[in-house]
């Protein structure tokens, strides 16, 4: 059960790498601004076309799959809601894949972004976090295998950066793959099974969080000089 | 069936027999000489046609402000309208509207000139900015290619009966136009409400539709195609009609949940009522000469498109 990407290239944005992402796990992919991760995962989620090489699931190529759409969840950065609509019709377009209007899944949804009581809200008068919280259950609504998620941290408190992180790693145990774009490198080092680093469009680390994300590998692509404190599982970056 | 489908559905229902009856002459089907002809022959055919022009535009309307993601939207923007109005100049122009059916056929191969051009600029990378510019640039194209029409005219009469007929009414139409107009719009509005799922998913962006299955080029013909059905059938029977496609989405909106496919239907009943409504209003009225319906629609449309932008900027500010 893998996601792959081979040979990928993108012009002047990524250069020809490749990648074989397993379910079961998170995997973060970080990088400096302007580093291609966001182009990386659209490629990974078949939204991007690549010069070059192609993206498959399970063996089979993404740009002809039918399931596509039903099987990979694709949360993109910056929030879009055009209409104001309501909370529920929002995690409802989850739904479209599938063709069907089940509830359970929707509920389902709901209730894990802790959204119960914001059902007829109208989601575009929310804070920008409960609108990240709404956009990522439209994505679980959708009961992909894989969930692609850009920076969904970013406009998140603490408390629901804690709570979304922990419900994506629920996810990735209950099999499902979860591949972020993290700009918090704690939060990689922290809770990523297996972080790729980008670096001006090249893939430069594809390894464990320990190694992919080492001092410095970090003074390397990033160019800051900084160390890890605190134990395992619960690092902070310092700068040196 | 949503609720604002079955309150202009029950108004339609109220207002179609009124309309009938209403004129410079209020007919009295007891006692009115020959009213069964007059209606049969006269206000019936109208009628119907307003609803199948005010149909069209408010489907076309809901559906384009859905695919742009912006309520300011209107069908006009596609380039379809001035397309279609040119075809018709040009059969003017020649003098060949003697003929009843060649000033539609020009006007609606004029539509279609317009939807190809559109489809061969835009049509195959499917970006909603580069569409919208090359529906402005083919609009702005027939605008000036008709400005030039009328000012190389051959007489003064073609000339007032361009400028006439560009000012949209339902005048003098006949079963002739409804059997023009009646499928190519229905089959448009079918197809425009096909759409409905795709623009439910637009709402979150265009990333996020695509991978959510949607096909967004094929999206895209279907609205060129029900667009170009819709406008461009209910131009080649009553001329320019503006404003019904901007007005009829807002009006409708705030009755529905606000997702762009619940909006398709109800706009399509909403726009019907006020073309009839509008047309019988300038029947009614005592003028000399009966009021254009395009103008009259016009003299409401700005107002209500000021307030609108009033409106926004009170909410922007």
């Amino acid at each position: 059960m893998t996601l792959s990407a081979q040979y990928l290239s993108l012009a002047g944005r990524l250069e020809a790498a490749s990648c074989a992402l397993e379910k079961g796990g998170i995997t973060a992919i970080c990088g400096p601004n302007g580093a291609g991760k966001s182009s990386l995962l659209q490629i990974l989620a078949g939204l991007l076309e690549t010069d070059a090489g192609e993206v498959t699931l399970d063996g089979e190529s993404l740009a002809s799959l039918e399931s596509r759409a039903k099987r990979l969840g694709y949360l993109p950065q910056a929030p879009e809601i055009a209409w104001d609509v309501t909370v529920r019709s929002v995690v409802e377009l989850g739904r479209i894949p599938h063709r069907d209007a089940a509830t359970a899944p929707v509920e389902a949804a709901i209730a894990a972004m802790d959204l119960a009581g914001y059902e007829s809200r109208r989601a575009q008068a929310l804070s920008g976090g409960e609108q990240a919280r709404v956009l990522l259950a439209r994505v679980l609504a959708g009961e992909p295998e894989w969930i692609l998620a850009d920076e969904p941290l970013a406009a998140l408190d603490i408390g629901h950066q804690q709570a979304l992180i922990g419900h994506l790693k629920r996810e990735a145990r209950a099999g499902r793959g979860v591949v972020l774009v993290l700009h918090d490198l704690a939060m990689a080092m922290n809770h990523a099974d297996r972080v790729l680093v980008l670096d001006e469009g090249r893939l430069v680390a594809d390894a464990g969080p320990a190694e992919a994300l080492s001092s410095e590998r970090i003074a390397e692509v990033w160019g800051v000089e900084t160390r890890w404190l605190g134990e395992e599982g619960a690092r902070a970056l310092a700068h040196a | 069936m949503n609720r604002a489908t079955l309150m202009f559905g029950v108004l339609l229902a109220l207002a179609l027999p009124l309309s009938l009856l209403a004129g410079r002459v209020w007919l009295d089907p007891a006692s009115t000489p020959n009213a069964t002809i007059i209606l049969a022959e006269l206000r019936l055919p109208r009628a119907v046609l307003a609803m199948i022009v005010g149909g069209g535009l408010g489907a076309a309307g809901a559906a384009m402000q859905g695919y742009l993601r912006n309520p300011l939207a209107d069908p006009g923007l596609f380039g379809i309208a001035p397309g279609a109005a040119l075809g018709a100049v040009v059969a003017l122009w020649f003098g060949y509207a003697a003929s009843a059916w060649l000033l539609p056929l020009f006007a609606l191969v004029g539509a279609g000139g317009a939807m190809a051009l559109l489809a061969a600029i835009a049509g195959r990378t499917g970006g909603i900015a580069l569409f919208t510019l090359a529906g402005l640039m083919v609009a702005s194209l027939a605008g000036a290619l008709t400005a030039l029409a009328i000012s190389m005219a051959p007489n003064a009469f073609a000339m007032s009966e361009i400028v006439l007929w560009l000012n949209g009414a339902l005048t003098d139409r006949s079963w002739r136009e409804v059997w023009i107009a009646a499928p190519l719009v229905t089959l448009g509005v079918v197809l425009l409400w096909r759409t409905g799922r795709s623009l439910d998913a637009l709402t979150l962006g265009e990333p996020v539709a695509r991978s959510l299955g949607i096909d967004t080029s094929k999206l895209l013909w279907l609205l060129i195609l029900g667009i170009g059905l819709t406008v461009g059938a209910s131009v080649a029977v009553a001329g320019i009609i503006g404003f019904v496609g901007l007005i009829v989405p807002h009006l409708v909106r705030p009755l529905t949940d606000r997702r762009p496919s619940q909006l398709i239907v109800p706009s399509a009943l909403a726009g019907a009522l006020l073309v009839l409504v509008a047309d019988s209003v300038v029947r009614v009225l005592p003028l000399v000469t009966e009021l254009r319906l395009g103008i009259a629609l016009s003299l409401l449309g700005a107002p209500f498109f000021l307030c609108l932008l009033i409106r926004m900027r009170r909410g922007l500010a």
